[in-house]
C-alpha cells in the first residue's frame, strides 16, 4: 500500500476541465517531477467541486487549502512554495468578498462551510474513475445490507421513513412510488434513471454523474431489489459526454467486481444497467416522453393514467427517478431513514442541491437542508449580490418555476413553501437576478424556450405557448396594448388546467409569478412604453439621465464604438449617430443614469 | 475479476481507505514532521522517507504523515511531532532513520512514549 503524505486533488469536472483543468494537472505533474515529490504527493482527479466561478480548483490535503483559478504557470511557485517549503501560497487562495482577507482552508469559505453534503458527499473527495475510492467511503455497503439482510417491503418501509421525496421537481414521496411498482403485477420491471436534466442553467445531476456516478448505480440496484426488477436504463442527455463516459467506466468496473449484473454480491440477485443517450430535447425529461424515446419512437407524453408504476416503459411497472434522489438512496439504506429525516422540515425531509447561478459572487453548486431560507443561500452561501447591485428576484424551478422577489426572499426552501410563492423547487436550478434585469423579458426568454421544446401533441401547449410569446415579444418591443396583461392571465390558466404534460401545464408559471409580483413592470412597458430595467432595447432612448449621472466616465470607457462624448466632472453625452445600441454603457453604469 | 462477497468488499474498503483518511480526517495517529528550511537543511526529508516508508510497509491505514514549518527550536532539528488521537502531542529532537524507525514501531503502533528521543509533551501556549 503506498502512502503519500500529501494528495492533490483537482476538480476534473467538465466546468474546470472547459478551463484547462487538466493542463494544470499535466504542468503540476511535470513540476512534481522536476523537483522529485513524485513520491510523496499524489495527484487526484475529482468530479465537480461545486465552485464552478472560480475554476480550476484545487484542495490539498491534509490541510484542506482551496486553491482557485489556477493556471499552468502557476504550477513551478504553487510546487516550490507549498509542497517543498511548506508555504501555502496566498495569491491563489480564495478572497472573501466583504472582508477582503484570504481564505486559505475550505472548511472556512463560507461557501463551502455551510452547506451538508449528502447527495453530494463524495463530490471533489474521490476520483470517480476509481471503484475502491468509493468503496473506501463506504460505497456498495448499502447495497450489500438491501441485498443480504433487508426484504423489499423492509427497503420500502426504509425509503418512506425517510421521507425522501422525488428531487427532479415534482417531489412525489419515493417511498411511496416504489410500493406502488412493487405491488403492480409482471415479471419484467424496469427502474429508470432521468439524467436528462434540460432546464437551462441547472448542472446538479451531471455534477454527480461526473463525481460520484457509483452513487447512482448503486441507488438503482437498491431500487431494483425493492421493487424486483433485473433491468434499468439511465437516460443521459448527450450533451454530457463526460458524465457518459464515466458512467460507462462505473458501470464497467461495477460489473468487475460482481456489483452489477449476475448474483450481485453472490446474493442470487441480478440486474443490469444501460445507458441510453437522449437526442437534444426538453420534452424528454418528462417521464412519460422519456420511455417513449427509449422505446425508439418520437419523444412526446402519453396520458396519465395508467402511471407508469403500473404501465411505464413498453407497458410494464416502471420506476423513474432523478439522479439526485438516487444518490441519497445508499446513506439512506446505511444509515436509516431516521437518520436522513432528522435533516430537513417536517413535510420536506433530507438535503437539496442547487445550482445558484446569476448575479451572485459564490456561482456554483450548494447543498442545503431544506427549510434553508432563501436569504442565507443568496447572501451568505452565495456571497451576495455581484457589482454592489441590488437584488431583486430569484427564479426557481427553471421554465417551470417562477420568481420570488426580495419582498419574499426569507422563505423557507422547502416544497411547500415555495409552490405558495408561485414557483416550484424545481430540479434545483436558482438564477438570481438584480436590478438590470427586466421581469417581463424573463418570462419572454422562458415562454420562447418551452415554446420552442413543446412536442406539439396537444393544443393548449403547441398553440397557447405561441399566442403567451407574441403577446410578451409585442411587450417588449414597445406594441404593448391594454388588456394584453389580462389575456395572458386568461390564457395561462386555460394552459395550466388542459395541457397534456407537466411541460405544458407549466410553462405559463414564469408569466404568472412575473405579472404576479412585477405587474408595474408589464404596466410601464404597456402604458408608459418605458422599461424599468433598462433592458429592452426597443423601449430605451440611449440618453443619459442628467440629474443621476454621476460623471464617472465608466460608460466612456465601456463604449466599443466611441459614441460617448465625457470629461471630467462633466455629464456623459450619447451621441445617437454613433451609437450601435450594444447596451455596454447602460450595464456598466451603477447609478441606472442611462435610459 | 472474481466476484465479490460482502466481505471482500469489507477488505477493499479497508485497504482503499488510507487514501481517504488523509482528505476527511478521521485518523487515529498523525505524525508531523517539520520542514522549515533548518529542518530540511539538517535531513528531515530523510526522516520523512523513513515514516512515510514504514507506514506503507506495515500497512497503517489510519495514520497520516504531514509537514509543517519550523518549529522554532531549529537547534535540535530534524525533529517530529507524533499526535495520537485523544492524546498530547510529543515532540522528538534529533531524529535520523534509525529512531524514526523505532518510534513508529514503539509510540505510533504500540502506544507508548521512546522518552530518550522526546523532549517535551504538550503544544505551546498561544495568546
Amino acid at each position: 500500500m503506498k502512502t503519500f503524505r500529501s494528495h492533490a486533488l483537482i476538480c476534473a469536472g467538465t466546468g474546470c476541465v472547459s478551463n484547462h483543468a487538466l493542463k494544470v494537472k499535466a504542468a503540476l505533474e511535470e513540476e512534481l517531477n522536476k523537483q522529485g515529490l513524485v513520491d510523496e504527493v499524489q495527484v487526484v482527479t475529482t468530479g465537480c467541486n461545486g465552485f464552478c466561478a472560480v475554476g480550476p480548483v484545487m484542495v490539498v490535503y491534509p490541510e484542506g487549502i482551496f486553491y482557485q483559478k489556477l493556471t499552468p504557470e502557476d504550477m513551478p511557485f504553487l510546487v516550490e512554495e507549498h509542497f517543498l517549503k511548506g508555504r501555502p501560497v496566498e495569491k491563489l487562495m480564495y478572497r472573501e468578498e466583504v472582508k477582503k482577507v484570504k481564505v486559505p482552508r475550505m472548511q472556512d469559505i463560507s461557501f463551502f462551510g455551510l452547506q451538508v453534503l449528502r447527495a453530494l458527499k463524495n463530490r471533489g473527495i474521490i476520483d470517480a474513475e476509481k471503484i475502491d475510492e468509493y468503496i473506501a467511503r463506504d460505497g456498495y455497503m448499502g447495497l450489500g445490507k438491501a441485498l443480504l439482510e433487508m426484504s423489499p417491503e423492509e427497503i420500502i418501509e426504509d425509503v418512506k421513513t425517510s421521507g425522501l421525496r422525488g428531487r427532479g421537481g415534482a417531489g412525489f414521496p419515493t417511498g411511496l412510488k416504489w410500493e406502488f411498482c412493487a405491488r403492480a403485477k409482471g415479471d419484467i420491471k424496469y427502474t429508470l434513471c432521468n439524467g436528462d436534466e434540460g432546464d437551462p442553467g441547472a448542472f446538479m445531476d451531471r455534477s454527480i454523474l461526473e463525481a460520484d456516478p457509483h452513487a447512482v448505480l448503486e441507488g438503482m440496484t437498491i431500487a431494483a431489489k425493492a421493487i424486483g426488477s433485473h433491468q434499468g436504463y439511465i437516460y443521459v442527455r448527450a450533451e454530457y459526454p463526460l458524465a457518459i463516459s464515466r458512467l460507462n467506466i462505473a458501470i464497467r468496473q461495477a460489473k468487475e467486481y460482481g456489483l452489477l449484473g449476475k448474483n450481485i454480491l453472490d446474493s442470487g440477485f441480478d440486474f443490469n444497467i444501460e445507458i441510453y443517450q437522449g437526442a437534444g430535447a426538453f420534452v424528454c425529461g418528462e417521464e412519460t416522453a422519456l420511455m417513449t424515446s427509449i422505446e425508439g419512437k418520437r419523444g412526446m407524453p402519453r396520458p396519465r393514467p395508467p402511471f407508469p408504476a403500473y404501465k411505464g416503459l413498453w407497458r410494464r411497472p416502471t420506476v423513474l427517478n432523478n439522479v439526485e434522489t438516487y444518490a441519497n438512496i445508499p446513506s439512506i439504506i446505511l444509515q436509516g431513514g431516521e437518520w436522513y429525516a432528522k435533516l430537513g422540515t417536517e413535510k420536506s425531509k433530507g438535503t437539496k442541491v442547487f445550482a445558484l447561478t446569476g448575479a451572485v459572487n459564490n456561482i456554483g453548486l450548494v447543498e442545503v437542508p431544506m427549510g434553508t431560507s432563501l436569504r442565507s443561500i443568496i447572501y451568505d452561501i452565495g456571497g451576495g449580490i455581484k457589482n454592489k447591485r441590488k437584488f431583486k428576484a430569484v427564479q426557481m424551478g427553471g421554465p417551470s418555476g417562477g420568481c420570488i422577489p426580495e419582498s419574499l426572499v426569507d422563505t423557507p426552501v422547502d416544497y411547500e413553501s415555495i409552490g405558495q410563492t408561485g414557483a416550484i423547487m424545481g430540479s434545483g436550478g436558482m438564477v438570481v437576478m438584480d436590478e438590470t434585469t427586466c421581469m417581463v423579458d424573463i418570462a419572454k426568454f422562458f415562454l420562447g424556450f418551452t415554446q420552442e421544446e413543446s412536442c406539439g401533441k396537444c393544443i393548449p401547449c403547441r398553440v397557447g405557448t405561441k399566442m403567451m410569446l407574441d403577446i410578451l415579444t409585442k411587450i417588449t418591443e414597445g406594441k404593448g396594448e391594454e388588456g394584453d396583461i389580462e389575456v395572458l392571465e386568461d390564457l395561462a390558466s386555460t394552459i395550466k388546467a388542459t395541457a397534456l404534460c407537466g411541460l405544458g401545464n407549466t410553462a405559463p408559471n414564469p408569466v404568472l409569478t412575473t405579472i404576479r409580483y412585477f405587474r408595474d413592470e408589464y404596466e410601464a412597458h404597456i402604458k408608459e412604453k418605458r422599461c424599468p430595467a433598462h433592458s429592452c432595447i426597443a423601449l430605451l432612448k440611449f440618453e443619459v439621465n442628467a440629474d443621476l449621472c454621476k460623471k464617472c466616465g465608466q460608460c466612456f470607457q465601456a463604449c466599443p464604438v466611441g459614441a460617448i462624448a465625457w470629461e471630467k466632472k462633466q455629464v456623459a453625452v450619447i451621441d445617437k449617430e454613433k451609437c450601435i445600441k450594444c447596451k455596454n454603457c447602460i450595464t456598466t453604469c451603477k447609478f441606472m443614469a442611462i435610459e | 475479476m472474481a466476484k465479490l462477497t460482502l466481505e471482500d468488499l469489507k477488505k477493499i474498503k479497508e485497504d482503499a481507505k488510507a487514501a481517504t483518511t488523509l482528505r476527511e480526517g478521521g485518523y487515529r495517529a498523525k505524525i508531523t514532521v517539520h520542514m522549515g528550511t533548518c529542518g530540511i537543511a539538517s535531513g528531515a526529508r530523510k526522516v520523512m522517507s523513513a515514516f512515510m516508508d514504514e507506514v506503507s510497509k506495515k500497512n497503517l491505514n489510519d495514520v497520516i504523515v504531514t509537514t509543517s514549518g519550523c518549529a522554532g527550536l531549529c537547534s535540535r532539528e530534524p525533529m517530529a511531532t507524533v499526535e495520537l488521537l485523544n492524546e498530547a502531542p510529543v515532540k522528538y529532537v534529533d531524529l535520523d532513520e534509525e529512531k524514526t524507525r523505532e518510534i513508529l514501531t514503539e509510540h505510533v503502533i504500540g502506544g507508548k512514549i521512546v522518552e530518550k528521543y522526546a523532549l517535551a509533551v504538550g503544544s505551546e501556549t498561544t495568546f
